[in-house]
């Protein structure tokens, strides 16, 4: 489980989020959804503490992550894996190497059980015979693969995802979140995945966290989130001309 | 002031975690080796050749500028040779050396960057400045000098031939030249220097790339400005090392 306290940063004086409370829950496939420009990413980087925050607290089941020190993190990040917007896998090393190099940082296992780990994760998320490709080679989709794969090689506890379906055709997109939910009860993880897409609302949204301008506006499951009373929610998701003539209908 | 300043202390910041403890020694062992083939092995050819040519010329020069019956011939071997030892073969080579492997690490680190490998590195719990910085650091300090000692022969060696194929000055002279009045501390001084310089290239290049921020406009601007500002340290360096270490 993952709470965050009032939570407050700024950037150059600009206030990004204000005073964001929330409790990301275990074995969920927690969703933070928003326009643009609305401070999902600042939040998804705060919690993971790639920015530091102004006020606030963020909670790791008992441990209060954003008051330790560089070393006690590191700690706690060897349980988180990240699902990046552009995938950030390394481009000087192969798909094999990019997953397994959380295992040659971090464990002491030998070659062939790294090998074996190596193998099982790409296999689990349907990546088989690219080990020996770089990632200039992959096509959008199998990159969003190999860093899943990259991110669950040592069986992280919390798994982050920032836009994991941006860049990527609907049918794939539907694919990846398929793979996060499933990895995510496989492995009872704490999920938290950033998104702008309904798609994936609709389809992997267990809890949902609506952002607006740095604040958050509104907290439900995907059940809830047509019938909201939230103008600001309702404005974000019946956007498109399909959707509201959806729930016209639907009305 | 106050930028440059807070620019000066994040150079050392940066240097701080560069030089922490590594997590896992035999990871940074292969990454080294690894930077010694990109960084060192890969600048043999360029300084090769630029050496053999500037020795030729250094010599071409000395001899049209020494053609008096009062200088003997073997003037031009030893003025070869000094100068490739004293200032070629460190600063120049290290002019050379901050644009091509200055610009690479500063390119390579800055798109690092702005694609959130750093990032990556930094989530999985990864001391990323060290990860990346110190393997290049120990690669440069470690085959530098090895660059400079090739130049320095190279040098020399482009410097007969192209005295003995011009005829200005006859390889026996020059040989002789080259030998007469040699004072080994010069070359213990080319090293020492290249150490400093090689350290300057990599920190003050890989600092550049490390801090970008934007896009690929900003990652060539970081490469431009790791270039300028390694080469204006390299020269001033070259001014305070020299006082220092021949006075």
């Amino acid at each position: 489980m993952i709470d965050i306290k009032n939570l407050n940063k700024s950037f150059n004086g600009k206030c990004i989020l204000s005073d964001i409370s929330v409790t990301f829950e275990t074995g969920k496939t927690n969703l933070i959804i928003g326009r643009s420009g609305s401070g999902k990413t600042v939040l998804l980087k705060s919690i993971v503490g790639l920015h530091d925050i102004d006020e606030g607290e963020i909670w790791y089941e008992d441990i209060l992550f954003n008051k330790l020190d560089f070393k006690d993190k590191k700690k706690i990040r060897s349980e988180m894996g990240m699902l990046f917007q552009g995938s950030a896998l390394f481009d000087s090393l192969t798909v094999e190497q990019n997953v397994r190099f959380p295992l040659d940082m971090f464990t002491d296992k030998s070659n062939e059980e790294k090998n074996e780990r190596v193998n099982f994760c790409l296999k689990r998320v349907d990546i088989l015979n690219t080990n020996n490709l770089y990632p200039s080679e992959l096509s959008g989709g199998m990159k969003k693969r190999v860093a899943i794969a990259r991110a669950i090689s040592l069986n992280p506890k919390y798994l982050f995802c920032d836009e994991p379906n941006s860049g990527l055709d609907p049918i794939t997109a539907i694919m990846i979140d398929a793979l996060i939910k499933e990895i995510t009860e496989e492995y009872s993880m704490t999920t938290i995945v950033n998104t702008h897409d309904m798609n994936s609302v609709m389809e992997i949204g267990e809890k949902i966290v609506f952002i607006s301008d740095g604040l958050k506006c509104w907290e439900g499951s995907k059940n809830e989130v047509l019938n909201s009373d939230c103008e600001t929610l309702n404005d974000f998701i019946f956007a498109n001309s399909l959707a509201k003539k959806l729930k016209q209908t639907h009305k | 002031m106050i930028k440059f300043l807070t620019l000066i202390g994040q150079y050392f910041l940066l240097l701080k975690k560069v030089f922490s403890k590594p997590e896992k020694p035999y990871v940074y062992y292969k990454q080294t080796m690894k930077e010694l083939v990109n960084l060192g092995l890969t600048s043999v050819g360029i300084i090769a050749v630029i050496s053999f040519f500037m020795g030729a010329v250094i010599t071409l020069q000395t001899a049209y500028n020494t053609e008096n019956p009062i200088y003997p011939k073997y003037l031009v071997g030893l003025g070869c040779r000094d100068s490739i030892l004293l200032e070629f073969s460190s600063t120049i080579a290290a002019l050379i050396l901050a644009g091509k492997v200055g610009s690479s690490i500063s390119s390579e680190i800055g798109t690092m960057r702005i694609t959130e490998q750093i990032d990556a590195l930094e989530i999985m719990g990864v001391n990323s400045a060290s990860y990346l910085i110190l393997p290049k650091i120990i690669a440069t300090l470690f085959f530098n000098p090895i660059l400079t000692l090739i130049s320095i022969v190279v040098g020399i060696v482009g410097g007969g031939i192209a005295g003995s194929v011009t005829g200005v000055v006859p390889t026996d002279d020059f040989i002789y030249g080259i030998q007469y009045a040699f004072i080994p501390y010069y070359v213990v001084y080319a090293l020492i220097k290249t150490l400093f310089f090689a350290f300057i290239i990599t920190s003050v290049s890989a600092f550049e790339g490390y801090y970008v921020e934007g896009g690929s406009l900003e990652v060539g601007r970081a490469s431009t400005k790791a270039v300028v500002y390694s080469s204006v340290l390299i020269l001033l360096f070259n001014v305070i090392l020299t006082q220092l270490l021949l006075s």
